[in-house]
């Protein structure tokens, strides 16, 4: 089993999010006017995706139903689900809107990076009070070996008013590796180390 | 009606979320939807809301939507011609 | 429709629905149609096991789904080998609306809810979560099939479901999807989904003995996605056609002449159904006997799965086709047969489906052997 790339990014004191994943989204000079539609969720599994996918070149070497993603978190979609509540709570000001209650769904994260990148293969969202490395490794593993995936990103996307965390990698088959290509073995061992690391 | 259509310029690119997008770069003629702004089923859905809570209109059904929303001076016209009644 | 699989079968077979026009302001400013259980039948039902503590409607209908499945079981909840995993796509969202959206308790979480269902059975295992919108059904049994190959555990409680609150159907309504009366899948004149509210259960286990009369194997299941948009289905049905065509090539006796009947996602909406009828002919299923179910239960989100799972592996045992509720005249591109009324014959494979928000895709294949 392969390599995981891993990019990871944490939320420190004070930051205001909306301005934070911007200056992501310019820095890396992505260019995707449907980014800004996104809950703040899913932009953060956008951007968090978008380093991935341009470090492991992914697309370049799977078919589309052949990329699997399997993320976590542990507060599924609340800071839509609240957003939504707030829009018909107040009677007096009722008017719930498609475009916040749409992402009140957490696998709606998944789908906003498929969409980006043409992803159709299998897809799932589990949610655990804190990051199982062991059951992600284990069902990734499995998506793999039984060929039901050939390349999968996985990871953790939380995002909740007491913070975010993002941490995804991206597995491959070894049959699959190009020569050059630097690779850790795929463990639970090895994720925890990089999950744990920063 | 140009401050109508500035004015719901404005409410659109903030209800929509066209964050790139200034009122100046939106024509008046040219198609919401398909071309142009490239507006897509969900904000479609999300001009009804923002015709019923800026401008007190109702529109029940998002097939008789298509017409009104076909471009800002067609939503403009609706707005004129049914706000007061 | 009932509180356990006989009372819902029966209401099936005298094609009874629960859908109705409710007109509560509490969920929504205009009456609407849906599948609502009355708070005064889950109190009827739970007053029998627990007084005391506080629990959420949607918890007393999974403790009392959960309970009526090992009734029939030898299961030992309590078993280090025993996993519980749910399915729901909003939980204990009815908690979040009692505080206007401040989340105050740990319950409006869904490991909160988990840890509550744990500790009514005194299961060891943190329960395994899974929201994925509308699939989440289907994708947790496709899981626990997985993880039963695995042979990490002896016995998956797989328990799905949601309840409705006017966080679902204000949603709904913004996206003007639900239908004026009760929904017609694959119907010409349909107009939108009926919202429906449920819990079902299904144990799945590797001890062949305690299956009973009629052993239900699963023996494919995948997902996928459509790649398309977030609310909008495919236009062509290549996301669903994925997912069925990688379920049939799961398991070497999968052959597409051995299904039997598809008991399709059918939400009734204009696009949905399109969708799905595409993917099936795709996949050459359009001859298939196929129904929807929610004419009967409505659209029960992540429950969905587990509730039309329940009522197909029934369907299996008993060699009954259930008529697929609303539907007159076919109005989809796909020539699908939908079975129009219910009757007896002899089966042994289902294929069941699913679909949902973020373009995700679920399908899974029951075999009764014997």
């Amino acid at each position: 089993m392969i390599s995981p790339n891993q990019e990871k990014v944490r939320s420190e004191e004070d930051v205001d999010f909306p301005e934070f994943i911007k200056a992501l989204y310019q820095r890396y000079k992505i260019d995707y006017p449907k980014f800004y539609k996104m809950d703040n969720l899913c932009k953060l599994a956008f951007i968090s995706s978008e380093i991935l996918l341009k470090e492991t070149g992914l697309k370049q070497k799977y078919s589309d139903e052949a990329i699997g993603i399997v993320l976590c978190n542990s507060s599924a979609s609340i800071d839509s689900d609240c957003k939504h509540v707030e829009s018909f709570v107040d009677k007096a000001n009722y008017y719930p809107s498609p475009s916040i209650f749409v992402y009140t769904l957490p696998n709606i994260a998944i789908g906003e990076i498929c969409i980006r990148n043409s992803i159709k293969g299998e897809n799932a969202l589990f949610v655990f009070e804190k990051f199982e490395v062991e059951f992600s490794v284990n069902y990734l593993k499995n998506l793999l070996d039984t060929g039901k995936a050939e390349a999968c990103i996985g990871g953790w996307i939380e995002y909740s008013e007491e913070g975010f965390e993002s941490f995804l990698f991206s597995v491959e088959r070894k049959d699959k590796l190009e020569p050059n290509q630097a690779i850790v073995p795929f463990s639970t061992e090895e994720i925890r180390k990089l999950y744990l690391k920063n | 009606m140009d401050a109508l259509i500035t004015d719901l310029k404005g409410k659109i690119i903030h209800q929509l979320n066209l964050e790139d997008v200034k009122p100046e770069d939106i024509d008046d003629n040219a198609p919401l939807f398909g071309s142009g702004l490239g507006l897509d089923s969900i904000d479609a859905l999300e001009l009804i809301v923002l015709l019923e809570k800026n401008y007190g209109l109702k529109i029940e059904n998002p097939e008789a939507g298509k017409e009104i929303f076909s471009s800002i001076k067609s939503m403009a016209d609706f707005i004129k011609e049914n706000k007061d009644k | 429709m009932g509180f356990d699989t006989r009372s819902n079968i029966q209401n099936l077979l005298n094609n009874s629905s629960g859908i109705q026009l409710h007109n509560d302001s509490s969920k929504s400013q205009i009456p609407f149609w849906a599948s609502l259980i009355r708070d005064s039948d889950i109190n009827a039902g739970f007053n029998e096991i627990q007084g005391d503590e506080d629990f959420s409607r949607l918890e007393k209908l999974m403790i009392l789904s959960i309970k009526d499945a090992l009734k029939n079981s030898d299961v030992e909840v309590t078993s280090p080998k025993t996993l519980i995993l749910l399915s729901s796509a909003k939980g204990n969202i009815d908690l979040l609306e009692k505080t206007s959206g401040k989340p105050k308790e740990n319950r409006v979480y869904l490991p909160g809810l988990g840890r509550v269902i744990q500790d009514f059975f005194k299961n060891p295992n943190t329960p395994l979560i899974i929201s994925n919108g509308c699939i989440s059904g289907v994708l947790s049994l496709i899981t626990a099939f997985r993880l039963m190959q695995a042979g990490v555990y002896d016995n998956i409680i797989v328990t799905g479901g949601d309840i409705i609150s006017e966080f679902t159907v204000s949603g709904f309504q913004s996206f003007k999807a639900l239908s004026d009366g009760p929904c017609k899948p694959f119907d010409k004149n349909r107009n939108g989904l009926n919202l429906g509210e449920g819990v079902a259960t299904i144990i799945l286990t590797a001890n062949k003995g305690s299956a009973g009369k009629h052993k239900i194997q699963i023996t494919g299941g995948a997902t996928s996605n459509d790649a398309n948009h977030i609310s909008g289905p495919s236009r062509t049905g290549d996301g669903l056609f994925i997912s069925v065509n990688k379920t049939i090539k799961e398991g070497k006796e999968n052959h597409i002449e051995n299904i039997d009947f598809i008991s399709a996602h059918g939400t009734a909406t204009v696009y949905n159904d399109e969708m799905e009828s595409l993917a099936f002919t795709t996949a050459k299923l359009e001859d298939k006997p196929i129904n929807s179910l929610k004419g009967y239960f409505g659209h029960t989100l992540g429950a969905a799965g587990l509730i039309e799972s329940v009522v197909s592996l029934q369907s299996l045992r008993d060699n009954v086709l259930f008529a697929s509720k609303g539907f007159e005249t076919i109005g989809v591109t796909g020539n699908l047969n939908v079975i129009e009324k219910t009757e007896k014959r002899e089966m042994e494979v289902c294929l069941k489906t699913a679909s949902g928000f973020g373009g995700c895709n679920a399908a899974i294949l029951f075999k009764k052997n014997g």
